[in-house]
């Protein structure tokens, strides 16, 4: 259930890419597919009741294996904001710049390259 | 050797941060920073050739990010930073034309680190971090120049490569899921005990279309032949030379053949991917009249040959896909330094205002010749060598019709360069182009070298192509199978 909404947020994502004319709901949409990776990737390393994988003072590591949540996934998802942040920085760099030159958000205007 | 290996990355890192520091005293230390450090690369590069082995980052032991050391990688690492050597040359004066020198030059080698790091790295997760490392700063030097052409095409480039890393994340969660391991080598394991999952096929596929966009394979090349010719030509020359081998190609043969297990449906879909690429690249190619332009799409119609002969499955054909795409990483990255070179002499790269250029300027006009009888596969050269593996390959394979269709596409090919050749450099010359002078001399170092190695490869080819190519060595990487190269 939870992985459909995941996969549903990952095509809304794809669905705006493709659709979208304006070049900062293109990069929305992006973020957005990003987010549902990164929802992926946390349920991916989810166990029901799971704990939070931190070893305390006099706790056995084999009980925090079987109780915890995998802690993998979690840094995983971590470096992935990361590089989804700097992707979107630089995007939305280039939105700036687009319209600086073009005057205009709109991709069907933006057609000085052919062939 | 080995502690050398992680250098490939903390290098090109360090030079990466010591360009951008702000600096108005030395406006030649960007420059000198970016030489000496691929120049250092190169040197390691090629001082790794015979060296195999696996080399664990940090204290973790197996549970840590693996470097993994083997023939593929060590050619690979071979034809990047040797390219990459090149271009830094030419950029020296080709950048006067440009501002932010230090920037470029701190992309410049974040690129190289995020691509030596793809070839090396042995876990899945660490391949998508390098990969994006790279492609970022390929995004932004395709945008460096920030006029609309650039712009556009940086923003289409960066919209199809994030939905390409995206597809491939996915599968690499989809991976961990399966097997509860990114190590390579343990996926591999825990896949071949465990078929038939549709799990697995899904991430199989992801991968595929993920990879074939980073490599531009037909049908999802959309981005290539606008995002190459816009980018600086030096950049121009990394992005077809080896940034579309070490992100798309090399990650989909190492996957195929050393994760995943070369079955013949995988092998099928890389083929006909191959097959489709080669033709649709030169059918788009013979009617452009920008010469970057028509190397881009001559770029997709190649790695359409590297992926053909790869995805044959058999020694020779693995041999010759890896033959030339090597053979292409040094032929193409030539004629885009080349059509730098005539712009940035000429001012222009339309070929209907070019022509005469021969005498003139004579190192670009014989370089780009050999660079073209090259890529046509004209007996002399490498792309001779190469192609006539790929087609011997076919042959052995029993595919004939591929055969056929890789010698077809190879007159094509000729024919669009002989195009080239005539309007650029042949013909009478245009009363617009009278002052043109032969480029500085880094910059014809820089065609020098690379047409000079055109030519060596082909005689070492005469001299046995397997051992002093290490092109045998590579294969052998990729013929290990499921278990193979180094554990």
């Amino acid at each position: 259930m939870i992985y459909g909404l995941c996969l549903l947020l990952i095509v809304v994502g794809l669905y705006g890419v493709v659709t979208k004319r304006n070049v900062v709901k293109i990069v929305i949409s992006l973020a957005i597919m990003e987010y549902g990776i990164n929802l992926f990737l946390v349920l991916v390393g989810y166990r029901t009741h799971g704990t939070a994988p931190i070893l305390e003072e006099g706790m056995m590591p084999e009980t925090l294996v079987a109780q915890s949540v995998d802690p993998l996934p979690q840094a995983l998802v971590l470096t992935s904001i990361v590089i989804g942040l700097a992707v979107l920085a630089l995007m939305v760099a280039l939105c700036v710049r687009l319209y600086e030159r073009y005057g205009t958000f709109d991709v069907t205007e933006m057609k000085k390259l052919k062939g | 050797m080995m502690h050398l290996v992680p250098l490939f990355m903390a290098v090109p890192l360090a030079g990466a941060f010591l360009a951008a520091l702000p600096n108005r005293r030395l406006p030649w230390l960007p420059d000198l920073l970016g030489n000496l450090a691929m120049t250092w690369l190169t040197v390691t590069a090629l001082s790794m050739v015979g060296h195999s082995g696996l080399c664990a980052v940090g204290d973790w032991g197996y549970l840590g990010i693996v470097l993994r050391l083997d023939g593929l990688a060590v050619l690979m690492l071979i034809a990047i930073n040797g390219i990459g050597l090149c271009a830094t040359l030419f950029s020296v004066s080709y950048m006067d034309r440009y501002t932010a020198r230090g920037r470029y030059y701190s992309l410049f080698l974040l690129m190289v680190a995020g691509m030596n790091g793809v070839v090396l790295t042995g876990d899945l997760f660490n391949l998508y971090v390098f990969m994006e490392i790279a492609a970022i700063a390929s995004y932004a030097l395709v945008a460096f120049g920030c006029q609309h052409e650039e712009l556009e095409a940086a923003f289409k480039y960066a919209v199809l490569g994030s939905v390409a890393s995206a597809l491939i994340l996915i599968a690499v969660a989809i991976l961990y899921g399966l097997t509860g391991n990114l190590n390579m080598t343990a996926v591999a394991v825990r896949l071949a005990a465990d078929t038939d999952q549709p799990a697995t096929l899904l991430a199989v596929g992801l991968l595929l279309c993920g990879f074939a966009l980073k490599a531009a394979l037909v049908p999802f090349h959309a981005w290539l032949p606008d995002a190459h010719p816009s980018a600086p030509a030096p950049v121009s020359a990394m992005l077809s030379g080896v940034v579309i081998k070490a992100l798309g190609i090399y990650v989909l043969c190492r996957l195929v053949f050393n994760v995943f297990g070369a079955t013949a449906p995988l092998l099928l879909v890389l083929r006909t991917l191959g097959t489709v690429s080669m033709i649709v690249g030169v059918m788009l190619a013979i009617g452009q009249w920008d010469m970057k332009r028509l190397f881009a799409y001559h770029s997709i119609s190649q790695i359409g040959y590297v992926a053909l002969g790869i995805g044959l499955g058999t020694p020779l054909g693995i041999a010759g896909g890896l033959f030339h795409m090597v053979n292409h990483s040094v032929f193409k990255s030539l004629l885009f330094l080349n059509a730098g070179a005539v712009e940035y002499a000429a001012g222009t790269r339309d070929l209907k205002r070019l022509g005469g250029l021969r005498g003139q300027m004579p190192v670009t006009a014989n370089t780009s010749l050999v660079a073209s009888m090259s890529i046509a596969g004209i007996p002399p050269f490498n792309g001779f060598w190469s192609k006539l593996l790929i087609v011997m390959a076919c042959i052995e394979a029993g595919q004939n019709w591929l055969a056929v269709a890789a010698i077809a596409v190879s007159l094509l090919t000729l024919a669009s360069f002989l195009k080239v050749q005539r309007y650029a450099f042949f013909e009478a010359a245009k009363s617009a182009l009278t002052g043109v002078k032969e480029v500085p001399v880094l910059m014809r170092t820089a065609m020098l070298i690379l047409a000079a190695l055109c030519i060596l490869t082909s005689l070492a080819v005469l001299a046995g192509w397997r051992e002093p190519l290490l092109i045998g060595w590579a294969a052998d990487a990729l013929r290990g199978g499921v278990f193979g190269g180094v554990q």
